[in-house]
């Protein structure tokens, strides 16, 4: 693979939340095409790493650099890395009272058009280009008229933002424990949405506890994050092996691995 | 709360300007002499200047209430101008003689005269501080019987339905500034829907208030017949001054059996700056009586201006199976202060009320809600239903709900739903990430928090009171 399949690159990335350090010197590659899922216990820094690529205000960047298609990904706001092709799926999607869901969707399809130079859709055209898309995680429409995440179960919030992932079509997904709340079969339905969203073209990151997600979209690449660093990394039987071992192994590798250095 | 929200708010309001005309000012200060001098400028009847002298002695026994939520200094009534008109070059018998700088000066505001590029089906009554400038599409609504003029001209010409309402809901002794108000009143707005009339377009006013040190003190008299039915609206602008200027209107709505008012406003009066130097004080009371049995008020509010509001559109309930709606929208920014609400009072058997309020807050201002919903021992089966949601944007604004419910009759039912939310950092984050600017997204937020009430605006009002939060809310994320 050349450069130009480079969609991400993360070079000693480190951040801090509140004055305390979470992340501590994250690198990583991700090339279109690719999904990479990246693991590890709480507290370990996998959301922090999410909500730094999205450009949450909270976060700040303390060092090191992260390239998205070749430019400072840390340079553009948060609607900017949207538009694009960054996408975060939340783990706790935000309730938007008053604002309709089909409305949100439609002026962020529409924003992300315009700013493609592209066609917006008005209401009627958006409202069939819509009711195919939430197809592809079985939502009921009449979600569509209900206000953005209220009153949502969590499953259904989740199925909610595979929809805005589907109608936004990012280039790089970041999925931050989608998997987390769900039962088997909703996990089926999500985990099926996402697979049809994968191309050639894009690349997911899934942050996950959990190895059960894997099993319905296998990755290419399994990570190991743990004191904001990332510490493993391997296929995706690595992931099976964690489910057996737990966590602490891979620490205690990593370190007695430095020590030596 | 982030430097973000702060700057959202902070659009110039765009029409602060003043036109430069000449006008007839009567000088400061209020006296017995004053009044006289008014209603002899107005050439009124022995009887209206009498109505404005028992305003004016009682007033004197008044003191102004302290009660609402709003803090201003002691206002010097003598300070005031009680009467400024443009100087009519001669008497005009058509919109072509209106002074060039009026039409100007509201074809800047919006607000074309001329009827052929008026406002599709609204007939409008501007008044220009004290003074009634010119009414559209009057003959039209005349072939229907339909009567809609400037107040001045419905005491010299409809003398009987004048005498027979004025102050038959809102009484000269009701309130410090309805006293005020009857006393000094200049102008305004009249309007008489005859029996079985659906007037066919939308009847509006506009007020400017445009001299410095001037007081606008208008009046609204609007009377439908049984049967009859209207919708009126009224806008209100003012230049940027740093002298703070006191608006006390007074508006009635009479709907007899099975008639139906619904009157709807914007209210864009100057707000002060960001530091609240200046602005107006809009101190109005207006209230609409249900007198027929199935007849029906509505008022809507949109309310954006005004350094102090205090404001509470209210309908008594006296006609069975009578229906009073209030819906609000009442935005704060900056130092603005507002308390407002609404009085439903319930007389008649089977009355039914609706209260839907929103109050916005950003900035450092204080937003109430203050509402009473009172049902009397004959009301049988009276029904109300109020909903209060309040939004702060910001953490130094701040927002209060003070509801008053007295019920004397046990087939009553109130029922009583508040709310406050805030536009939170996480909300932005959200639809940033989906590529959505802060504004566009406190935007989407308000609508979608004021829905309810925009969908009660007549349609062009509801596009001009979408516009105007977002201008007033421009600067304030982003």
């Amino acid at each position: 693979m050349n450069n130009k399949n480079i969609l991400l690159e993360v070079r000693n990335l480190s951040a801090e939340v509140a004055g305390i350090e979470i992340l501590k010197g994250i690198n990583l590659v991700v090339k279109v095409g690719e999904v990479h899922a990246l693991m590890g216990p709480n507290g370990s820094g996998k959301s922090t790493f999410a909500k730094v690529l999205a450009g949450h205000i909270d976060y700040t960047v303390t060092g090191g650099e992260v390239l998205y298609q070749g430019k400072n990904l840390l340079e553009m706001a948060p609607e900017e890395r949207s538009r694009a092709g960054v996408f975060l799926a939340f783990q706790y999607p935000i309730e938007i009272p008053g604002v309709s869901n089909s409305a949100f969707l439609r002026l962020a399809y529409n924003t992300l058009q315009a700013a493609r130079g592209r066609e917006e859709l008005d209401p009627l055209e958006f409202d069939d280009f819509i009711r195919e898309k939430i197809k592809l995680v079985e939502m009921d429409p009449s979600f569509l008229d209900r206000s953005v995440n209220q009153g949502f179960s969590g499953g259904e919030k989740k199925r909610n933002e595979i929809v805005q992932m589907a109608v936004l079509e990012p280039k790089l997904a970041v999925l931050d424990e989608t998997d987390s709340g769900l039962d088997i079969d909703a996990l089926k339905v999500v985990a099926n949405g996402v697979n049809h969203l994968i191309r050639p073209d894009n690349a997911i990151i899934l942050v996950t506890h959990y190895q059960r997600l894997l099993n319905y979209i296998v990755p290419d690449y399994v990570h190991v994050i743990e004191g904001g660093q990332i510490v493993k990394t391997g296929g995706k039987e690595l992931a099976l092996e964690l489910e057996k071992r737990g966590y602490d192994w891979v620490r205690a590798e990593f370190d007695a691995a430095r020590a030596a250095a | 709360m982030s430097a973000m929200l702060e700057t959202l708010v902070n659009q110039p309001y765009k029409h602060g300007f003043v036109t430069p005309i000449e006008e007839d000012v009567i000088p400061k200060g209020l006296s017995e002499g004053v009044i006289r001098v008014i209603s002899k400028k107005k050439n009124e009847p022995e009887w209206m200047l009498e109505f404005r002298l028992n305003a004016y002695r009682h007033w004197l026994t008044m003191h102004e209430p302290c009660w609402a939520n709003v803090r201003y200094p002691k206002i010097d009534f003598q300070e005031i101008i009680y009467y400024a008109a443009p100087k009519p070059k001669k008497k005009l018998s058509s919109m072509d003689e209106v002074d060039p700088e009026l039409l100007r000066t509201f074809e800047k505001l919006g607000v074309p005269l001329h009827e052929q590029k008026a406002l599709a089906g609204v007939a409008v009554d501007i008044v220009f501080d004290s003074v009634s400038v010119t009414t559209t599409y009057k003959k039209k609504l005349a072939e229907l019987g339909i009567v809609f003029c400037s107040f001045s001209e419905a005491v010299q010409e409809h003398p009987e339905l004048v005498k027979k309402y004025l102050g038959s809901v809102v009484p000269p002794t009701d309130n410090f500034f309805a006293s005020l108000n009857s006393a000094v009143f200049t102008d305004g707005s009249f309007c008489y829907i005859p029996k079985g009339t659906k007037c066919p377009m939308d009847l509006s006013t506009y007020f400017r208030i445009n001299t410095q040190d001037s007081g606008q003190f208008e009046r609204t008299l609007i009377i439908a017949e049984e049967g009859a039915s209207v919708s009126y609206l009224e806008g209100c602008t003012a230049p940027k001054f740093d002298t703070n200027q006191l608006h006390a209107a007074v508006v009635e709505l009479i709907a007899l059996d099975n008639a139906e008012i619904k009157y709807s406003t914007v209210q864009n009066w100057y707000a002060g700056d960001e530091n609240g130097v200046g602005g107006i004080y809009n101190f109005v009371t207006k209230r609409g009586l249900c007198k027929g049995v199935n007849s029906k008020i509505s008022w809507t509010q949109v309310e954006t201006g005004s350094a102090i509001t205090w404001k509470y559109p209210s309908c008594v309930l006296l006609g069975d199976n009578s229906i009073g709606e209030f819906y609000s929208v009442a935005l704060t920014n900056h130092m603005q202060q507002a308390d407002t609400g609404t009085k439903m009072t319930h007389i008649g058997k089977n009355t039914r009320s609706r209260i839907i309020s929103k109050g916005i807050s950003a900035g450092r201002a204080n937003n109430s809600y203050r509402g009473q919903v009172k049902i009397g021992p004959r009301a049988q089966n009276a029904r109300n239903y109020s909903q209060c949601d309040s939004m702060l944007l910001g953490s130094s604004c701040s927002a209060n709900t003070f509801p008053y419910i007295d019920v004397q009759n046990n087939t009553g039912k109130v029922e009583h739903e508040a709310s406050t939310s805030k536009i939170g950092e996480d909300q932005l984050f959200y639809f940033a990430q989906r590529g959505i600017g802060a504004e566009a997204a406190v935007s989407m937020i308000i609508n979608g928090f004021c829905k309810d009430v925009f969908n009660q605006l007549p349609m062009e009002f509801a596009v001009e009171a979408t516009k105007l939060l977002g201008l007033k809310l421009e600067g304030s994320v982003g």
